[in-house]
């Protein structure tokens, strides 16, 4: 009987957070930045996310109350929970683990029957970020993206396999069932393109075009060598072409599907017309609303739909008298509690672990405190990784990459192997220890910094600043490049430019790195940190930046 | 011998837009080898695009340009079946023709 | 035919516009809409950016592609003429951040450009 009303309350919520009345005529599902994630998971959202500039005080760089306010959502609330970071253990005992594959196809399901002629469109970082991904080379997500029934899809992390994998994947695997499409990927030697750049689709009578576009930088923000025969960029005026030409062929209806991040996807609004629509991600920004962007060809929507499978993004347009006239947008959370795994992608998920469930199940400690990556600065995850590199490596400082994926752990929880996969799984994990003199420093940072608070979203990459063990500095997002950076110490004592520091980091873009004698993938060192610990772990001192000139910025949790 | 170049040719209306891929170290002359001395420059300087044996223009290049130049270039009133050459001299005087039919 | 103008050494070695500008007996750059440079925010590798330049004027003798920053600023020139059309692309080698300039030498003697950063980053890092 306690199993039956247990069931019976699921059936409750779910039909009042998942029973979404149908509207207008076409509607398309969006997922993006999953990173890999097949199972149910904790992941925080970021507490700093500052904007500068144009982009102070704007979507996305709300975060915590200022969010909710944004989008007229009251605090407390599971979607407040999703959406944000105020009282996340408390919130996230409560709520429980998001996400999940079969959770999701129970999630999208639903929403088709409910809205015939469903597109599902997915943005990209999809096959990467989780131990089994990497261990199958992307297969598992593939044939789980398959079985989710993927139409569409775009790349960015897709790209770290190489560019032979990839191909094999879009050629075979995909063949007849997934379009994958980029309107910037272009081959280096003459400029021709490597995937579709759109795809046509008709849709209860409705002609429907979906514009791809990769991540642009993905040969700066990843190793080039890996993608060495491609050229991606922005490409507006390529894009406005191939937005022409779906118009000209009928389209009545023509969405961007793009991993540039919400920032470039909002300037983009501005510059190129004729787009209804954009389904954006990479940026991780979970983004309840869609926002409207004024051009020369009138209104262009544009939304982020978060991360690590949180969220699935559900806009339902009326498309009448050959063009948009009205739309509704949600972005649903995913709260695996909520909904009934789908048999059918359990049963894949439990084939695709098999192999692996005892190394993925592996105990390496006990955290005493909350793990977590995102925000802009620094989260305690790569606080975690920052610190057993120094240790390990004998390093004074550290350097971790900024990136936005990777799952949470509440204190208490135990870091498996898998859990510590989860931040580290990349093809590239190389760990890496150099002497840097104290100028260089100073110029790594002022360049990653420049690529997350230049004033133009052009310039900007879209992932957060990088992590730093051992030193500490003053950082003023507001300034210009070269001038951003202030005041760096180690063990109080100012960074000297001429001499030359011990430096350990990860996940190098050079290749030669990787041929640097008695090289080890980064794994191997924090796991024989964690192990050392005796157990327990405990909880992470995070160092970050002392920040000037940020006073009430509503990108900053109580800022 | 310089590898050959590649070259693409194709027309649309009264426009072919040509595409030329060459082979050359295009060293600047500000590196240095392994010992520490200075690599000389070598690089291409001129460039020449004949139409059916008749020049069209003529580039001059610095060492800036990228190894391996890539030169993309729109020649009015070609047709389908005409003949595109390329030539380049380098600065140590050594040259290369290459020849592509219109398409 | 299309006269081979003899290669102007002086003008590759320019470390300045200014200078570069005195090398071909050009008078000053004037900022122009009706010339279009096509070039990346950022370089996906600066040993190979491409760039492009075009004007749809009348009356263009020469185009030119410059790197403000590089050690000689002047990349590349074309001979602009009735066979083909004022539009050329390459790609070029750049060490630091740096406006890159379309230049059009007209007929009449005027100098006309456009101008844009592109960044040149160590990359690394990712969303
Ligand atoms: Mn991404
Ligand atoms: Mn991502």
């Amino acid at each position: 009987p306690l199993a039956r009303e247990a069931e019976a309350a699921t059936d409750k919520a779910e039909a009042a957070l998942y029973d979404l009345p149908p509207f207008g005529n076409v509607s398309l599902l969006h997922m993006t930045d999953c990173h890999a994630q097949l199972q149910p998971i904790y992941f925080r959202e970021p507490s700093v996310n500052i904007g500068v500039a144009g982009m102070q005080g704007q979507l996305p760089h709300l975060v915590g109350e200022s969010l909710l306010k944004a989008a007229s959502l009251r605090p407390g609330t599971a979607v407040a929970h999703a959406l944000t970071a105020l009282d996340f253990e408390t919130a996230t005992r409560r709520y429980g683990r998001v996400g999940g594959f079969a959770h999701l196809t129970t999630l999208v399901k639903r929403l088709k029957a409910s809205r015939p002629g469903a597109l599902l469109l997915d943005g990209g970082d999809t096959w990467q970020g989780s131990a089994t991904s990497l261990w199958t080379n992307g297969q598992d997500m593939v044939d789980a993206c398959k079985l989710l029934g993927v139409d569409v899809m775009t790349g960015h992390w897709e790209f770290t396999y190489g560019m032979e994998r990839v191909k094999e994947i879009v050629e075979k695997d995909f063949a007849g069932q997934v379009d994958f499409v980029a309107q910037n990927v272009k081959t280096a030697d003459f400029g021709d393109p490597v995937f579709k750049p759109y795809t046509l689709r008709r849709i209860n009578g409705v002609t429907v075009a979906i514009v791809g576009q990769a991540f642009p930088y993905t040969p700066i923000a990843n190793p080039r060598y890996m993608v060495a025969d491609w050229e991606f960029g922005i490409q507006d005026a390529n894009m406005q072409k191939f937005v022409d030409e779906a118009r000209a062929a009928g389209a009545q209806l023509v969405c961007l599907l793009s991993h540039n991040g919400m920032d470039v996807d909002l300037k983009l609004a501005t510059r190129v017309r004729g787009i209804d629509a954009i389904f954006g991600g990479h940026t991780h920004d979970g983004v309840p609303l869609a926002v409207p962007v004024k051009n020369a060809g009138g209104t262009t929507l544009v939304t982020n739909a978060g991360s690590n499978g949180k969220f699935l993004g559900v806009m339902d347009f009326d498309v009448k008298g050959g063009r948009m006239v009205d739309f509704r947008y949600r972005l649903l959370p995913v709260f695996a509690n909520q909904l009934r795994p789908d048999p059918d992608m359990q049963a894949l998920i439990a084939r695709v672990r098999a192999p692996f469930e005892a190394k993925l199940g592996e105990k390496l400690a006990v955290t005493d405190g909350l793990l977590y990556r995102r925000g802009n600065f620094n989260g305690s995850w790569d606080q975690l990784i920052c610190d057993a590199l120094m240790d390990v490596q004998g390093a004074e400082i550290a350097f971790s990459p900024g990136f936005r994926w990777g799952t949470s752990l509440l204190p208490g929880d135990t870091i498996t192997r898998e859990l510590l996969m989860d931040q580290l799984a990349i093809t590239y994990p190389h760990a890496t220890l150099t002497e840097m003199s104290g100028a260089t420093i100073k110029t790594v940072l002022e360049d990653v910094a420049d690529n997350l608070f230049n004033p133009d979203p052009y310039y900007q990459q879209g992932g957060d600043m990088v992590r730093v063990g051992g030193l500490s500095y003053t950082m003023r997002p507001d300034e210009a490049m070269g001038s951003r950076i202030t005041d760096m110490r180690l063990n109080g004592k100012p960074l000297d430019a001429d001499r030359r520091y011990k430096v350990a980091g990860w996940a190098p873009v050079a290749e030669d790195a990787k041929n640097a004698p008695g090289v080890k993938p980064v794994w191997e060192h924090v796991e024989a940190w964690l192990r050392a610990q005796g157990g327990r772990v405990k909880p992470r001192t995070l160092n970050t930046p002392k920040l000037v000139a940020m006073q009430g910025n509503p990108g900053l949790l109580g800022g | 011998m310089p590898d050959p170049m590649r070259i693409r040719a194709q027309s649309a209306g009264d426009k072919t837009t040509v595409k030329v891929l060459m082979s050359h170290e295009m060293e600047t002359g500000q590196r240095k080898d392994p010992a520490g001395k200075i690599i000389p420059a070598w690089f291409i300087q001129q460039v020449t695009a004949m139409l059916n044996g008749k020049p069209v223009f003529t580039a001059d290049w610095g060492p800036s340009v990228s190894k391996n130049p890539f030169l993309e270039f729109v020649v009015k009133g070609a047709k389908a079946g005409d003949r595109i050459a390329i030539t380049w001299r380098d600065s140590r005087g050594e040259t290369r023709t290459d020849e592509a039919t219109v398409s | 035919r299309a006269a081979l103008a003899a290669y102007s050494t002086a003008a590759f070695e320019a470390k300045t516009i200014p200078e570069l500008m005195k090398a071909l007996g050009a008078g000053t750059p004037v900022e122009s809409k009706d010339i279009t440079l096509t070039a990346p925010d950022i370089a996906e590798n600066g040993a190979v950016v491409p760039v492009g330049v075009s004007t749809a004027l009348p009356g263009v003798k020469r185009l030119l592609l410059l790197v403000e920053k590089n050690p000689s600023v002047l990349s590349a020139a074309f001979d602009v003429n009735e066979f083909v059309e004022p539009a050329f692309k390459t790609r070029v080698k750049m060490g630091q951040t740096s406006n890159v300039l379309a230049v059009a030498l007209m007929a009449d003697g005027r100098v006309l450009y456009a101008q844009k950063e592109v960044k040149v980053t160590l990359g690394g890092c990712g969303g």
